[in-house]
């Protein structure tokens, strides 16, 4: 088995395109995932759908989609070109706003769930010690929900590194910018070069399987996956 | 118990149904898909058959017929994969037939963008150039051999950006994403026909012919259903069909030699 020029571009494509989703996701929805652990507002159902949405549709009806709203008509589009950023198909950049559209549900839900098991309780004892909004959240807050961003980071690059169907939609087969691994393994399909194609599908299952391994094993040693909270209190 | 007796009552006439008529399925490349509609369509005004299709791009229906999918006929988008499947001894001998021969065109979202067929690529006024992947998509390598002829390729490959099918292709030039790219002529005027924008119609000498193979599969040897439909398309008014959809009828349709 032996991987081209190609397929290591195409590798490091992908880790660095799931890398910059995950860390994205992570900052953008953090504020999310605690938004909805903590309103009332009549919005929660809502925004919480809007949130699950990329969960149901198809990736290619998503890929449709956004190709059109990043269109040069498009309303996204539109934007990008008035800011003088030209249009996102095509581009690493475009790859990275889609792909945190797809994965936004794999790392918003468990760290929202992870804030909800905490309660009031911690928040208010931390209230009554004398700490500040800000303080509660990065000294309580963050801490006890450290498993739901743990999950939260894991499921999110797993999601943007097995991503397909909307690459491929905006992607445009562009090596070193938008041609990843999935798409680099249907194109030795579509090629039939089932070898290579072997090849490379094989050192993917192996190098997600350690990944995922390595962090769930790391999980194991500390606290189980989703903690709750009610009995110690 | 009436609900289940009325269940067994559908389960016996689906059973029956079988029995009686065979549907013939059919595996066919995505851009034919609405030229195949149409014929099925005319097929069916005069015979009892019934015709199921399957869609895909070629190399994955290729896939599919090795890996034992219940296909008994097979209209690929070139003619490597029909060859491969006669190789294997996966098709019925001598039943490969050109059935259409594509047009490619360059085409344009944006009215009068292509106003004098080359000069637009030697000039390079565009952002991005769609095209079909040349690695194994017909229509890509048409496009590629287009571009080499007038030596291009180096200048315009910076601009590329490849669908992995002539369908993916055209969304792109149709959302403009890319203002510019090489797409089939049967997808211009097809059944949502008479796309706007500005095309060239690419002369047929500045690349090798886009010959489209079909040929019957194994499962379909003892298929009359299956033979009758190949022969249809072999007919005067199945060709007028192709024809109007914008393909091109080989002259001899059969490329096979008999042995």
């Amino acid at each position: 088995m032996s991987l081209s020029d190609g397929d290591m571009a195409a590798i490091w494509l992908t880790l660095r395109l799931a890398t910059t989703v995950t860390l994205l996701l992570l900052i953008v929805g953090t504020p999310i995932a605690w938004w909805l652990a903590r309103t009332r507002s009549w919005l929660k159902g809502p925004i919480g759908a809007i949130v699950a949405l990329p969960l149901v549709l198809p990736p290619t009806v998503l890929g449709f989609y956004l190709l059109i709203a990043m269109g040069p008509n498009g309303p996204v589009g539109q934007l990008t070109q008035t800011l003088g950023l030209g249009t996102l198909a095509f581009t690493f950049w475009g790859l990275v706003v889609a792909s945190m559209i797809y994965s936004m549900p794999f790392v918003i839900q468990p760290i929202q769930n992870a804030m909800e098991a905490l309660g009031d309780r911690p928040m208010e004892v931390a209230a009554t010690l004398g700490a500040s909004p800000w303080d509660q959240f990065f000294t309580v807050v963050l801490p006890l929900a450290k498993p739901g961003f743990i999950t939260a980071a894991i499921l999110g690059f797993a999601h943007t590194v097995g991503e397909f169907g909307i690459v491929l939609m905006i992607g445009g087969n562009i090596p070193g910018e938008t041609k990843v691994v999935s798409v680099q393994i249907y194109d030795h399909v579509e090629a039939l070069e089932y070898a290579q194609a072997h090849a490379l599908s094989g050192s993917m299952l192996v190098f997600c399987f350690v990944v995922l391994l390595a962090l769930y094993s790391l999980q194991r040693k500390g606290r189980p996956l989703f903690m709750t909270f009610g009995k110690r209190s | 118990m009436n609900i289940a007796k009325g269940l067994l009552g559908l389960m016996l006439m689906g059973f029956c149904c079988r029995l009686t008529a065979q549907p013939i399925h059919i595996a066919v490349a995505s851009n034919f898909t609405h030229t195949m509609q149409t014929l099925v369509l005319e097929f069916e005004k005069s015979s009892e058959q019934k015709v199921i299709l399957s869609f895909g791009s070629s190399g994955k229906l290729y896939a599919q017929i090795t890996q034992g999918a219940p296909f008994q006929l097979f209209f690929s988008a070139d003619q490597l994969k029909p060859m491969l499947l006669e190789e294997q001894g996966l098709a019925v001998v001598a039943s490969r037939f050109t059935y259409a021969i594509g047009r490619l065109a360059l085409w344009s979202a944006i009215p009068d963008f292509i106003d004098d067929g080359l000069s637009i690529l030697q000039q390079g006024r565009f952002k991005k150039l769609a095209l079909a992947n040349p690695r194994f998509a017909p229509y890509g390598m048409a496009a590629y051999e287009v571009l080499a002829r007038h030596q291009l390729v180096r200048a315009t490959q910076k601009k590329w950006v490849q669908g992995e099918n002539i369908s993916q292709t055209l969304q792109f030039v149709d959302s403009q994403n890319a203002q510019l790219g090489f797409v089939a002529l049967s997808q211009l005027l097809g059944k949502h026909s008479a796309r706007g924008g500005s095309k060239w119609l690419i002369p047929e000498h500045m690349h090798q012919p886009i010959k489209q193979d079909a040929l019957l599969l194994n499962s379909g040897s003892a298929s009359k259903g299956a033979k009758d439909f190949m022969a249809f398309v072999r007919s005067p008014k199945a060709q007028q069909i192709i024809k109007t959809a914008g393909y091109s009828i080989a002259t001899n349709t059969l490329v096979h030699k008999p042995s």
